[in-house]
């Protein structure tokens, strides 16, 4: 297999990223996000499946009430992460084909993948926001509850990283 | 249309320098809460420190107006349950939700099992919303910053998490070098 091209310095990488956010800070009054938009397709799916049930929830009707929950902001911005990377992988060559066997996952950590995003879920809902919306824009902004889940998101994360050592190996 | 040009844009930029960082990468990822590797940790502070000055030094000099930002809201004990039960979702998949799509974008199927389970997340929330609808709004405090908690100036406060931060970006590179 050909050999990967490396990441870019990640200080230097950083410093882009949060000119990316301050550029989003500028032109849009908020930061950037990524739970959200999962979040609103959900909600558009609930309403899609059971317009009953979605209505019932205030949780959904939060994500429905402005437009159509298809494109709305994060979705879009969510759709813009996802070609941006893709390009960035592919122009730089280090898209990894992972149906390839060589470089396919074990499927308990495929499992693992699907337990640990229900658990984000809810936690970035219960939250209002993940890592990028809350804890690094949040952060930037000093809001004292981004600080506060970024600082359990980790405590959790170290001490629950020594029970799960067999996925990582 | 414009807002959502704007939405595609900040976002292609934003998957392209996750990507680029190496953060679609789930042994990378996991192998910040092992001390194996810190990209996640300097990517994070690094952005956190430059969006923070920029936000800071542009009110200062006019080109922005801080006050006029989104401030997160703060509810105390939803955030930091969900923190708790976000980190645990972290170091078990090796990706957050935004890293899950780089992931899936570079071709790692790790990246779409997150991402189905994220909505799988979401929706049991919304599911059960009437049930937890309580705990959602519990102890809540608005858009509470740092420097109004502690009645600080908003320079002090810059300040203080400016040389914390730094410290701990000296400190991940004084580790690296003596290995």
């Amino acid at each position: 297999m050909r050999a990967l091209r490396p990441y870019a310095e990640p200080h230097a990488t950083g410093v882009c990223l949060g000119l990316v956010l301050l550029a989003c800070f500028a032109l849009t009054g908020q930061g950037l996000g990524a739970s959200g938009a999962f979040a609103s397709v959900a909600s558009g799916i609930a309403v899609a499946v059971s317009p009953e049930t979605a209505v019932h929830s205030a949780y959904f009707r939060s994500y429905l009430q402005d437009g159509s929950p298809w494109t709305a902001w994060l979705v879009v911005e969510v759709m813009g992460v996802l070609v941006g990377a893709a390009a960035s992988a592919a122009l730089a060559g280090r898209t990894r084909l992972t149906f390839v066997r060589a470089v396919r996952p074990s499927s308990s950590r495929l499992f693992a993948g699907v337990a640990g995003g229900i658990l984000m879920g809810v936690g970035a809902a219960l939250a209002r926001g993940c890592t990028s919306g809350l804890a690094l824009s949040g952060g930037a902004l000093l809001s004292v509850g981004a600080w506060i889940f970024m600082v359990a998101l980790f405590l959790a994360g170290f001490l629950a990283a020594p029970l799960v050592r067999r996925l990582w190996p | 249309m414009n807002d959502l040009l704007i939405a595609g844009g900040i976002g292609v930029a934003f998957g392209w320098a996750l990507e680029c960082a190496g953060l679609g990468d789930p042994p990378k990822l996991a192998g910040q809460f092992y001390l194996r590797d810190f990209t996640v940790l300097k990517v994070m502070l690094s952005a956190m420190l430059t969006a923070m000055l920029g936000v800071f030094w542009g009110g200062r000099f006019g080109m922005l107006d801080p006050g006029a930002l989104y401030v997160p809201e703060t509810y105390l004990l939803p955030q930091l349950v969900g923190g708790l039960v976000f980190g645990l979702g972290f170091v078990l998949s090796g990706l957050c939700p935004g890293t899950s799509c780089v992931a899936l974008a570079s071709g790692r199927v790790e990246g779409a099992a997150t991402m189905l389970g994220l909505f799988a997340g979401v929706l049991l929330v919304g599911l059960a919303f009437p049930v937890i609808a309580p705990f959602y709004r519990a102890t809540p405090h608005g858009p509470l910053t740092l420097q109004r908690l502690t009645g600080l100036p908003y320079g002090v406060v810059v300040a203080l998490v400016t040389v914390i931060a730094v410290s701990m970006l000296a400190w991940i590179a004084k580790r690296e070098a003596a290995r």
